[in-house]
C-alpha cells in the first residue's frame, strides 16, 4: 500500500508540473463544454428561402408573408427568373426556391387545384426532408384560411368525427435539446481525458526509459498498475464534478436523480476506461502509436454511443456492436439518472456490465503487463 | 583474492531470438566487492545478458544465480537486493532530485525517515544542494550520472550493475565517477560494469571481453596483458577482434 | 519592352535550377535519401499503417450503414382503458408500420413512469375510458401521447408519427367526406433525390480524416524528434531547416491523398456517389486542404515541447470541433450565431463547402473562389506564424 502511495505522489507531481498540459486538461474540456453544447442541435431554423413569383396577386404575396411570419423560415429577396434562383442555389446562399405559378390566384378562387414547385438543397438529406415538412406545414394551413375565404359560401360543414390526440412531452416539456446534449458531451469529455491520458502513460515510461528503471524494481505489477490508475481516476471524477455543475449553474439541465448513483457509476465506469488506456499503453511501443489507437477506438465509440444518433435507428449488427462500446452504457446511464431520476436497480443492468468489463479488462492488464520480457 | 562470497553465478547462460543467439552460454562468477568489467564491441550481447541478469529478460537456458536467487524462478527477489543504472539516462526529468529519490527510495520500500536521511546525504555529497529544487532535465549530464548512480545505491544492494555509465560524459567527470565507484567496492558492493572505453577497463579487478555472444577471455587486466602480449587493453582488445575474425 | 515575367518564362528551366538551389539546396539527393528514411519510418510501422487505412474504411461503413437519425422500430408501450375494436384496430395500426414496435401492455399511469426510467420504450399511447364508445356518440375521442423527451428530436418524431397514424385511421373513418386540399406542393430535391446520408457525411468523414491525419500525424512526429532531441541532429546536418520540415510531412502529404482516393471510392462503388464535378478541381482543392492541416500541424508541433502536449492539442482541441462545427452531424445554419461565427475559423468548414460544391453539384471555381481563397489565406497565416514562432524559438 505504502509503495502504492509513492507512485500515485509521483504521478500527481508530474501532472500538475506541466504547465502545457493542464489547460488542456482542465480548461479546454471546459470550454469545449460550454461552447459545443450549442452547437449540438437538429433544430432547423432559419431556412433561407427565394421565391419566384409568377403570379403576383394579393394572394400569392399572402402565401410569401406566411412563410415570413412562420419562425422556421427566413424569406430572402425575390428572384427574377427560375435561372436566377437555381444559380442561387448553386452557389448555397438558399436552402429552399418557392416558385408560385401564373393564376395561382385564379385557380383557388375557382376551386381547381393548384401547384406549387419547392426546391430544397437536400445534399444534407436529413435537414431537407425536414424542411419539406416544415414547407407543407405552412402552405396547409395557409390552404385552410384560402379554403374558408372561398368556400364560407358553399354551405353547412359536415360534422367529422375527430380522433384528437393530445403530446405530452416528459422530461423535457419545452423539448430543449441542450437539455440532451450535455450531459452526453460531458460523458465524452470526460471519456477522452481521462483515455488519452492513460493509454499515452506507460508508453511514454517506455519511451524514455524510465519503465526499464521501474522494471528492475521489485515493484509488484499491480501496485504499479493501481499507482498509475488512481491519479487520472481522480482526474475523471473531478471533471465529472466540474462539467455537472457547468450543466446545472450554466445550461440549467435539471438534476432529477441521485448524484451519488451518477459518481458510483462513473467511479466503476472510468476504472474499466482506464484499463482500456492501460492496456493500449501496454501494447504499444511509442506515443504516436497509442495515441492513434487510442483516437482510432474514441471514434467509432463515439459514433455508435448513441450520443448524436439515435441507437434505435440503427441496424441490428451495429446495435450489437454497440452492447460492446462503454461509452454508449455511460450516455444512456447519466441521462437516465440526470434527466428522468432513474433509481440503483433502473440502472443495476448496466452498472453490472460495466463492472464486469472494468474487472475483466483489468485482470487482462496487470497480465499483460509484463516485468521481464 | 582473499576467500570471500560469490555474488553472481553464471553457468552456460544462453539467450536467443529467434535463430539468432545473442548471448551463448556464457560462465563466470564474481565475488564480494569486486569490480567485474564486461567489455565487448555492439552488439556483442552485453547488454542482453546484463538483462538477464537484472532479471527482465529471460534467459533461454543456462542459469544465473544473483545473490543466492535465481534470475530464472525468483526475479522479483533479484531485484530487491541488486541496483541498475542504464546506458539512458532513467530519471524522471520533470521531477527535481529530492522527487525523484523520494519515488525510487519509496518503490523500494524504504522508510520515510530513511529515504529523507539518505537522499539529503546524497545531495550534500555530490554538492547539489543549490539545484537540489530544479527539475532532474535541466542538469548537465554528468550531474545527472552522477546522480542516477547515486539513486541506484540508495537501497544499498548488493550488487549494483551500470551499462555504459559514462557514455558522453567528459573526462573529468569520468575520473570522478570512477572515484565513486571505487568508494562503493570498498564498503563491499560488487560492481558490474559494462563499458567500451578500454582505458576504463584498466580500473577494473577483473575483466571479462564478449565476442559475437560468447566470453572469449576472462582475467585481471593484467593477465590479459601478458596473456595476449599486450601493453594496453585496447590492444587485448584489438588482437582478440582479429582472432574471432 | 520585355516584361520580368515573359523572361522568366523563357528561361524556366534555368529558373526552375535556381530554384532548385535556392530554395531545395545542392544537395537534392540528400534530401531525397531523408524523405526515403521517413517513408521508411512511417510505413514499417504495421499497427499505425493498419489504423491510417482501416479508420476511413471503418468510419465511413459506420456512416453509410449505422449512423442515420431515421424512425425505425421504436419500442412504445400502450395503456388501452377501453380495449374496444377502435382501440384494438388502431394499436394493430401502430405495431403494424415499420417505426414502431409495441413492447410493452401497460396496465397503470403509475407504470409508465417505471419504464421510462428503465429505458425501456419512448412512447406510451393511452386510450382513454370508452374510447370507441365516445368516438360514435360524441364524435370525439381523446388519446394521449405520452413520450419521453430527454431525446427531444426522436420524441418529436415519433409523436408526429403517431399522430399522422391517427389522421390516417381518422380520414379512413370519415370517408366519403371531403377533404382535398386545394393547393398541391411538388417538392423537388435537388442534388441528392433520394436523401441518402452519405452525400452529406462523404464529405465530412473526409474533411475530419484529411485534417486529423495531417495535423495530428505531422505534430506528433516532429515534436518526438524535438522530445528525443534528433531535431538538433537533424538541424545541424546539411539539410536546411526548411527541407528537413518539408521531408518530415511528405510522406503524410503522400497518406492523406491515398486516403482521400481511399473514401472517394468507398463512396463511389457502396454508396453509389460520383464525383459530378471536375477531378481536376477536386484534386487541387484537396491538396490545398491537405497543405493547410500540415501547416497547422506544424504551427502545432512548434508550440508545443513535447509529444504529449501535440497530440492532446491536436486530438482534444481538433476533434469534437471538427465533428461539430464542420457542419457534417449538424446543420451550422441553425446554431446560434456566435457559434456560426466560430465555424468560420475552421478550415475544415470551408473544404466541406468546396467538397459538397465539387462532388454533389458539380460546380466550378466560379462558385467556390470565396472557400478556396479562405482555405488558401488560412494555409498562409499558419505557415508565416510558425516560422515567426520558430525563429523566436531560436534566437
Amino acid at each position: 500500500m505504502k509503495t502504492i502511495g509513492y507512485i500515485i505522489q509521483k504521478e500527481f507531481r508530474q501532472i500538475f508540473r506541466n504547465k502545457a498540459m493542464l489547460p488542456i486538461i482542465f480548461v479546454m474540456p471546459v470550454l469545449q463544454l460550454l461552447i459545443l453544447s450549442n452547437a449540438a442541435t437538429f433544430d432547423i431554423k432559419n431556412i433561407r428561402l427565394l421565391y419566384v413569383d409568377h403570379d403576383r396577386t394579393s394572394t400569392s404575396r399572402a402565401l410569401i408573408n406566411s412563410f415570413d411570419a412562420s419562425d422556421y423560415f427566413k424569406v430572402m429577396d425575390r428572384a427574377s427568373s427560375h435561372a436566377k434562383a437555381y444559380e442561387a442555389m448553386e452557389n448555397g446562399s438558399v436552402d429552399v426556391i418557392l416558385e408560385i405559378p401564373n393564376k395561382f390566384e385564379k385557380d383557388l378562387s375557382l376551386g381547381n387545384v393548384t401547384a406549387l414547385g419547392v426546391y430544397i438543397n437536400a445534399i444534407d438529406g436529413a435537414k431537407a426532408g425536414v424542411e419539406n415538412v416544415y414547407v407543407n406545414q405552412v402552405v396547409q394551413s395557409f390552404s385552410k384560411q384560402v379554403q374558408l375565404k372561398y368556400l364560407s359560401s358553399a354551405g353547412g360543414t359536415v360534422m367529422a368525427a375527430k380522433v384528437a390526440s393530445v403530446p405530452a412531452f416528459w422530461y423535457n416539456k419545452e423539448l430543449d435539446y441542450k437539455t440532451f446534449m450535455v450531459p452526453g458531451i460531458l460523458v465524452l469529455l470526460v471519456t477522452m481525458v481521462t483515455l488519452f491520458l492513460s493509454s499515452m502513460n506507460i508508453v511514454r515510461e517506455k519511451e524514455t526509459g524510465t519503465l526499464e528503471q521501474i522494471n528492475v524494481t521489485p515493484i509488484k505489477k499491480y501496485q504499479f498498475i493501481i499507482g498509475k490508475l488512481f491519479p487520472f481516476w481522480v482526474l475523471g471524477l473531478v471533471l465529472l464534478t466540474v462539467g455537472l455543475l457547468l450543466a446545472k449553474l450554466v445550461f440549467h439541465v435539471p438534476l432529477v436523480g441521485s448524484v451519488a448513483l451518477l459518481y458510483l457509476f462513473t467511479a466503476v465506469y472510468l476504472l474499466l476506461i482506464l484499463g482500456m488506456g492501460l492496456l493500449v499503453s501496454n501494447y504499444t511501443d511509442t506515443q504516436q502509436q497509442a495515441m492513434f489507437i487510442a483516437w482510432f477506438f474514441v471514434v467509432i465509440f463515439i459514433l455508435l454511443s448513441g450520443l448524436f444518433t439515435p441507437i434505435e435507428s440503427m441496424p441490428g449488427w451495429a446495435q450489437k456492436i454497440t452492447y460492446l462500446n462503454p461509452i454508449r452504457y455511460f450516455v444512456e446511464i447519466i441521462r437516465m439518472v440526470m434527466l428522468k431520476g432513474s433509481g440503483f436497480w433502473d440502472i443495476a443492468r448496466q452498472l453490472s456490465i460495466i463492472a464486469g468489463y472494468a474487472f475483466a479488462l483489468n485482470v487482462i492488464t496487470v497480465w499483460g503487463y509484463k516485468k521481464t520480457r | 583474492m582473499k576467500e570471500t562470497e560469490k555474488v553472481i553465478v553464471v553457468n552456460d547462460l544462453t539467450k536467443k531470438f529467434g535463430s539468432f543467439t545473442a548471448v551463448d552460454q556464457i560462465s563466470f562468477e564474481t565475488r564480494k566487492g569486486e569490480i567485474f568489467g564486461f567489455l565487448g564491441a555492439n552488439g556483442a550481447g552485453k547488454t542482453t545478458a546484463m538483462k538477464m541478469l537484472i532479471g527482465i529478460s529471460k534467459p533461454t537456458s543456462g542459469e544465473a544465480i544473483v545473490n543466492g536467487f535465481d534470475v530464472k524462478t525468483q526475479p522479483e527477489k533479484v531485484k530487491k537486493t541488486i541496483g541498475y543504472m542504464s546506458q539512458k539516462f532513467s530519471m524522471y526529468d520533470d521531477l527535481n532530485i529530492m522527487e525523484n529519490i523520494t519515488f525510487f527510495g519509496g518503490i523500494y520500500g524504504l522508510s520515510r525517515k530513511e529515504i529523507k536521511e539518505r537522499g539529503e546525504a546524497v545531495i550534500e555529497k555530490l554538492g547539489l544542494r543549490e539545484v537540489a529544487k530544479k527539475q532532474v532535465g535541466s542538469l548537465p549530464l554528468g550531474w545527472k550520472q552522477k546522480l542516477a548512480f547515486s539513486v541506484a545505491l540508495l537501497h544499498e544492494p548488493k550488487v549494483v550493475f551500470l551499462d555504459e555509465p559514462t557514455g558522453g560524459v567528459d573526462p573529468i567527470t569520468r575520473r570522478q565517477f570512477w572515484e565513486m565507484i571505487y568508494a562503493e567496492a570498498d564498503k563491499g558492493t560488487t560492481i558490474f560494469v559494462t563499458t567500451h572505453y578500454m582505458d576504463e577497463a584498466e580500473y577494473c579487478n577483473r575483466v571479462s571481453i564478449m565476442v559475437e555472444g560468447k566470453i572469449e577471455a576472462l582475467d585481471s587486466p593484467k593477465n590479459l596483458k601478458k596473456q595476449f602480449d599486450a601493453s594496453s587493453m585496447d590492444e587485448v582488445f584489438q588482437k582478440l577482434a582479429r582472432n574471432v575474425e | 519592352m520585355l516584361r520580368p515575367w515573359m523572361r522568366c518564362s523563357k528561361n524556366w528551366r534555368a529558373m526552375w535550377n535556381n530554384f532548385k538551389s535556392k530554395f531545395l539546396g545542392t544537395n537534392f539527393k540528400r534530401f531525397m535519401g531523408f524523405v526515403k528514411k521517413e517513408f521508411y519510418h512511417i510505413f514499417r510501422d504495421k499497427r499505425s499503417m493498419f489504423i491510417l487505412f482501416g479508420m476511413p474504411i471503418a468510419q465511413i461503413l459506420l456512416f453509410g450503414f449505422a449512423i442515420t437519425n431515421e424512425i425505425k422500430n421504436v419500442n412504445i408501450g400502450i395503456l388501452d382503458k377501453s380495449k374496444d375494436s377502435e382501440t384494438i384496430h388502431i394499436t394493430n395500426r401502430i405495431s403494424s408500420s415499420p417505426y414502431f414496435k409495441i413492447k410493452n401492455i401497460v396496465s397503470s399511469e403509475q407504470q409508465i413512469e417505471a419504464i421510462f426510467k428503465k429505458g425501456q420504450v419512448k412512447a406510451v399511447l393511452v386510450f382513454e375510458k370508452d374510447f370507441g364508445k365516445n368516438l360514435k356518440s360524441t364524435n370525439l375521442a381523446n388519446v394521449q401521447i405520452i413520450s419521453d423527451a430527454t431525446d427531444p428530436n426522436t420524441a418529436n418524431t415519433v409523436t408526429n408519427y403517431i399522430q399522422s397514424i391517427l389522421q390516417d385511421y381518422q380520414r379512413e373513418i370519415n370517408l366519403g367526406i371531403p377533404g382535398r386540399e386545394p393547393i398541391e406542393v411538388r417538392s423537388r430535391m435537388f442534388y441528392n433525390p433520394e436523401l441518402k446520408g452519405v452525400f452529406n457525411f462523404l464529405p465530412g468523414v473526409m474533411t475530419v480524416i484529411l485534417m486529423l491525419v495531417s495535423a495530428m500525424m505531422t505534430s506528433i512526429s516532429i515534436a518526438r524528434e524535438k522530445e528525443q532531441g534528433t531535431m538538433e541532429v537533424l538541424l545541424v546536418s546539411p539539410l536546411k531547416p526548411l527541407q528537413v520540415i518539408i521531408g518530415k510531412v511528405f510522406p503524410y502529404i503522400f497518406l492523406s491523398i491515398i486516403n482521400a482516393i481511399v473514401i472517394l471510392l468507398l463512396g463511389f462503388v457502396v454508396f453509389g456517389m460520383p464525383v459530378q464535378g471536375s477531378y481536376f478541381l477536386l484534386a487541387l482543392e484537396t491538396v490545398l486542404f491537405i497543405l493547410c492541416a500540415l501547416s497547422l500541424g506544424i504551427l502545432i508541433s512548434i508550440i508545443s515541447k513535447t509529444q504529449q502536449t501535440a497530440m492532446m492539442i491536436s486530438l482534444m482541441g481538433l476533434m469534437l470541433p471538427i465533428i461539430l462545427l464542420s457542419g457534417f452531424i449538424f446543420p451550422v445554419s441553425s446554431m446560434p450565431w456566435p457559434l456560426q461565427a466560430i465555424s468560420n475559423i475552421i478550415p475544415a468548414k470551408w473544404y466541406n463547402l468546396i467538397l459538397k460544391g465539387v462532388m454533389i453539384k458539380g460546380v466550378g471555381l466560379r462558385f467556390l473562389w470565396k472557400e478556396t481563397l479562405i482555405l488558401l489565406g488560412m494555409t498562409v497565416f499558419f505557415i508565416v506564424l510558425s516560422i515567426k514562432k520558430y525563429k523566436i524559438r531560436l534566437e
